[in-house]
Order: structure tokens, then sequence, then C-alpha cells
């Protein structure tokens, strides 16, 4: 299949990243490059300069929301994927309104328990969409380490899932974006099924 | 009974194991983690009370901070 179709496919989803951090700047980049026609990305955090060392993200976007520093640098590279963004923490009661009529979600969290409620929420509230983690990241090396596990056909996981982000093994630009974009990966692959 | 956990195949000499049972036999201490049977999520607080079947396809996922 030509690019050109590929991208004409992915042209007519709706993907949401719940998280502009690490995974979610990096994943959202790729999946704009790709085509995916609309991203909704859900942030509450504004770009500090201890972000650039793994976030998709300039020096001279320090200080602004995420949301819009995202959004921007999307337009840069793909001026025909929508963004939508929401300014929210998300949690329980907003996340099925957020990324309602999403046909993959992404979870973007840099913390285990928002991982956890996002998982708990979509099997609960969001039956049937499908959702992609990110899990163990951290440090760098060991890139053999890093995988996408298929769980089910509705919960995907990406990561070596033993790697806990700390300040003696933080998260860093190679490991991070090679998960963020085994991540895209797959929400491409889900989108691509019953194509061939 | 067989049953699978993580795609691997199990065999355990009783005939029903509960989740708790289970993460005490494979010594599986980390608390940060998900459990599904058969593509449907069991809460916490239902460990103790939820049966693994012959056949079933148990599934644990560790989360991990960092994004």
């Amino acid at each position: 299949m030509r690019f050109s179709e590929i991208k004409n496919h992915l042209s007519k989803f709706r993907v949401g990243i719940a998280g502009a951090g690490g995974l979610g700047s990096n994943c959202a980049m790729a999946l704009a490059r790709s085509g995916i026609g609309t991203l909704v990305i859900a942030d509450f955090d504004v770009v500090e300069t201890a972000n650039l060392n793994r976030q998709y993200y300039f020096t001279g976007q320090v200080g602004m929301m995420k949301t819009d520093a995202l959004k921007k640098n999307i337009s840069q590279v793909n001026p025909e994927t929508n963004v939508v963004v929401y300014y929210e923490k998300l949690d329980p009661s907003n996340i099925p309104l957020i990324f309602s009529g999403c046909d993959v979600i992404v979870e973007a969290f840099d913390t285990d328990e928002m991982k956890e409620m996002i998982i708990e929420t979509v099997q609960k509230d969001m039956k049937g969409t499908p959702l992609v983690i990110g899990s163990g990241l951290a440090g760098w090396g060991k890139s053999e380490k890093l995988r996408c596990r298929i769980i089910d056909d509705i919960l995907y996981l990406c990561g070596d899932e033993s790697t806990t982000a700390n300040d003696e093994l933080p998260p860093m630009a190679p490991r991070v974006a090679i998960v963020a974009n085994m991540q895209a990966n797959t929400v491409v692959e889900i989108l691509m099924k019953n194509t061939q | 009974m067989k049953f699978v956990l993580n795609n691997r195949e199990e065999e355990i000499t009783k005939v029903q194991l509960s989740i708790s049972e289970l993460l005490d036999y494979k010594k599986l201490t980390f608390r940060m983690r998900v459990v599904k049977i058969n593509g449907v999520l069991v809460s916490k607080n239902e460990y103790d009370t939820t049966l693994i079947n012959e056949g079933d396809n148990v599934q644990i996922i560790y989360l991990m901070s960092g994004g």
C-alpha cells in the first residue's frame, strides 16, 4: 500500500492522547506525521526547561501550555491533522467525555496510579475502545527489553514493565521516544487492520 | 488444571485458584499491577474471591512510573 493511501485511510480516525509529556508529545508527533485525522490531547501542565531532555518542545516554548505548544508543533509537520486540546487534569469523570468518539486512546501519564486509573476507567465506561499504555521506560540502554505486548484486543502495553523512573534512573529521550513511537506504531497497526 | 499466565501455560495440582493464591504461589509481590482474566479486569478487592479455572487466560500487567 502506498503512503498516500495509508494517510488517506488514517485521516478518517480520531485518537486520544492522555498526557502531553514525554510519551504524549512524541507519540502525537509520530501520529500526526502518519496522517491521523484528529488528535484529542489533554494535559494541564506548562512546558518547563527540565522537560526538554525528552519531550517534543523547544526552548522558546518554555512557559506555554503543553497542549498549545504541541498543537503548534504538529501544525508545522502536518497541518492537515486536526488537533483538539483540553487543559484539564484527567480523572474517571472527564475521561469518557473528553475522549468520546476516539477510535483508540494512548495513555501517556507519568505516574503508575494514573496509568491504573485510566485502564480502570476505559474498561468500565468506554467498553471496546482500545487503550495503548506505556509502562517501563526509565534510564538508558537495554533496548532489547522494550516491547509491545498485546494483552487482548482492547489493551496493549509498550515498555519493559520493570524500570520505574526516579532521581537516579530518570526518563531520557532515547528510551522514552522508543516507547512513545511503539505506542504510535501500535495505534497505526490497530487502525490499519482489515485494510490489507 | 492448566491455565495461561501472560501467554505461558501453567499447570497446578489444584482445580481452582484465587488471584491472591496465584500471586502468593508465583511470589508476585510488586503491587502496582492490574489483573485481567479472559479480557475482564478484576478489581483489587476481588482478588480473594475471583477464581481462576481450567483454560482461563490470565494477564498480569505491571505499571511503572515514567512518561
